[in-house]
């Protein structure tokens, strides 16, 4: 008894003082982080809600935005966002899965090691830098490649956003190649199968789930960025329905917001609606993200492939 | 006995501890609390002004602010953009002295200082005119605004039909609740008749920066754009716009806004909360008479 109060006095009191100190900040930065969340979130839903009382449906949802003017249809702006979101995942899957596979499966040693930090690299760079990239060289590269009017367009955009999107895509999409055991890829050249037949019949298949949270975490990228949107896709409010839209400007949701944000009178129908878009904009990428995470829990139950 | 003791000295310490944090974040609290009032008053050397507002005027106000604390040192005068609208929030809040606008307040926005117990005061500062440009290889000289508002609004959609090359217009105008893109809705869209109610096509291109509009002008002999007079880079070509079709054509300059043969010029204010009172109004002063000269280095034409 004497011997254990000695020891529980001597060492183990200033200790668990310590470390009762460290967990408390540990505990309160992690709560603090959720806190924020909620927070934002219920900021987002303060502002936002009142819009759908202010404007009636039939305006919120027609095809004309001109806030100015009372006219706040979100329709050009969601289906924006959505073209250039989906077209830019349409050019960054094949490019960012092939990238992967090259990465983990065909490049010897010394190659990996010099791609995987270069593609970390990229996901660095700034978006404005590629936006006024964007804006300065692809552009007129666009407009004169197509022979359309402006070199503006959601095509543009979508390259760039592309490209934004692939390190995440190459990054997650190795990982899941990474964690397909080695017997797979054993199997496979045993049974007399190449190196490419092995690839695609067993190990990218084997890692389907891992590449379909990869593509959803780059579409969440792509979907929220802002900056370079904003300065490659001319931010026309139209509608994108005819079958050239692709190559013509397009207003995203995202570039809505940063645009007019700054000049909105605060508390006005216009300064709620920029937060109603906010919150659908919230929806969308809660979804998506939603779905990645669903994939990777079903995944993780069925035992274990990343 | 003696284990449980210690258990509760342990108890208090954390007790203490906790006791202490809590003291210690709400001091900081109240020190943040405290920070604003003490920069407008703790100051005993230096007077700060904070002016905000329009980015449109926020060059000419910065120039203002380093030529006056140049001569009056003991003033300091931070400036800042992000917009007519923010400006004249801040305004109201209280959070700025001056705010800059390049359009005057809105109705909601008196309303809404009134409502916080301060009365808007405006003072016209400079003027800014409005710069048609085009692509520098675009053959088309000369616009008339009812030209200018067909075109914006979708009716003429290819340059041959004002005289140029058989090519398609984009359009390019400045976002939808920047000053500009106002004045130029009200006063060339819908040629200053309150009735109207035309619009810009959805097809133009809405820039988020003059730089954006410079840029796609640069680069493409099939745009259209209109910006501040302060900011139109050389490599841009002006257009000279007439009134109607027996007026004369004008190209934009200090002299033609000045002599009011420009027809597409708008004034740029300041606000202040309430008549303003020492050294805000003596830099008001200062502005109006010997700032002047100052406001055609910026490309804006000044008051006369």
């Amino acid at each position: 008894m004497e011997e254990r109060h000695r020891r529980v006095n001597v060492d183990n009191v200033p200790p668990r003082l310590g470390e009762f100190i460290i967990e408390s900040l540990i505990k309160v930065a992690g709560f603090s982080s959720i806190g924020f969340v909620v927070l934002i979130f219920l900021f987002l839903l303060r502002e936002g809600i009142p819009v759908f009382f202010e404007v009636e449906p039939a305006n919120l949802f027609s095809t004309r935005w001109y806030p100015t003017f009372g006219l706040f249809g979100t329709l050009p702006l969601i289906s924006g966002s959505v073209l250039v979101t989906l077209s830019a995942i349409i050019i960054a899957l094949p490019l960012g899965v092939a990238t992967a596979v090259f990465v983990r499966e065909v490049a010897p040693n010394w190659v990996r090691e010099i791609l995987k930090p270069l593609i970390e690299v990229l996901a660095g760079i700034p978006s404005v830098v590629l936006g006024f990239f964007g804006m300065t060289l692809l552009a007129p590269l666009v407009r004169k490649a197509l022979g359309m009017p402006t070199g503006l367009t959601a095509f543009t955009g979508a390259l760039v956003l592309a490209y934004m999107a692939l390190p995440t895509i190459i990054s997650v999409a190795e990982d899941a190649l990474d964690a397909v055991p080695k017997s797979y890829r054993d199997a496979g050249l045993a049974v007399g199968a190449t190196q490419w037949q092995t690839i695609w019949r067993v190990v990218v298949p084997a890692a389907r789930s891992g590449i379909v949270t990869a593509v959803m975490l780059g579409m969440g990228r792509a979907i929220g960025e802002t900056m370079a949107v904003m300065m490659v896709t001319g931010n026309a409010a139209r509608m994108p329905l005819t079958i050239d839209s692709l190559f013509r400007p397009v207003r995203t949701m995202t570039a809505t917001i940063a645009a007019e944000m700054g000049e909105v009178a605060a508390g006005s129908v216009h300064y709620h609606a920029l937060f109603g878009i906010g919150i659908i904009l919230f929806l969308l990428t809660f979804t998506i993200n939603l779905t990645a995470a669903a994939t990777i829990f079903k995944k993780r139950r069925r035992g274990g492939l990343r | 006995m003696t284990y449980r003791r210690t258990g509760t000295k342990h108890y208090t310490l954390t007790r203490k501890f906790s006791r202490l944090v809590l003291l210690l974040s709400l001091s900081l609290t109240l020190l943040a609390a405290c920070r604003p009032q003490r920069d407008h008053q703790g100051y005993t050397d230096a007077e700060v002004i904070e002016n905000k507002g329009s980015d449109t005027l926020v060059n000419l106000a910065l120039a203002w602010a380093e030529k006056y604390m140049e001569e009056n040192p003991q003033v300091r005068i931070s400036v800042t953009g992000g917009g007519s609208g923010t400006g004249i929030a801040a305004m109201i809040n209280g959070t700025v002295d001056i705010a800059n606008a390049s359009r005057a307040m809105k109705q909601e926005e008196i309303e809404a200082a009134r409502a916080n117990g301060i009365t808007p005061v405006e003072f016209t500062v400079a003027r800014d005119a409005i710069a048609i440009v085009v692509h520098p290889s675009n053959p088309v000289e000369r616009l008339t605004l009812q030209q200018i508002s067909d075109i914006y609004t979708g009716k003429i959609v290819n340059w041959a039909q004002v005289g140029g090359e058989d090519r398609p217009i984009v359009l390019l105008s400045r976002e939808s609740n920047s000053g500009t893109y106002l004045y130029f809705l009200e006063h060339v869209i819908r040629l200053g008749d309150p009735e109207s109610d035309l619009l810009f096509s959805p097809e133009t291109l809405l820039m988020p920066s003059s730089e954006g509009i410079s840029a796609e002008i640069r680069q493409n002999p099939n745009a259209i754009g209109y910006d501040g007079l302060g900011y139109v880079t050389p490599d841009q070509k002006l257009v000279a716009v007439a009134r109607d079709p027996y007026s004369p054509y004008v190209l934009p300059s200090i002299e033609t806004v000045n002599d009011g043969s420009y027809p597409i010029s708008r004034p740029l204010y300041m606000y202040t909360a309430g008549e303003p009172q020492g050294e805000i109004k003596r830099y008001i002063e200062w502005i109006l008479s010997e700032g002047q000269a100052i406001v055609p280095e910026l490309g804006f034409v000044p008051l006369k």
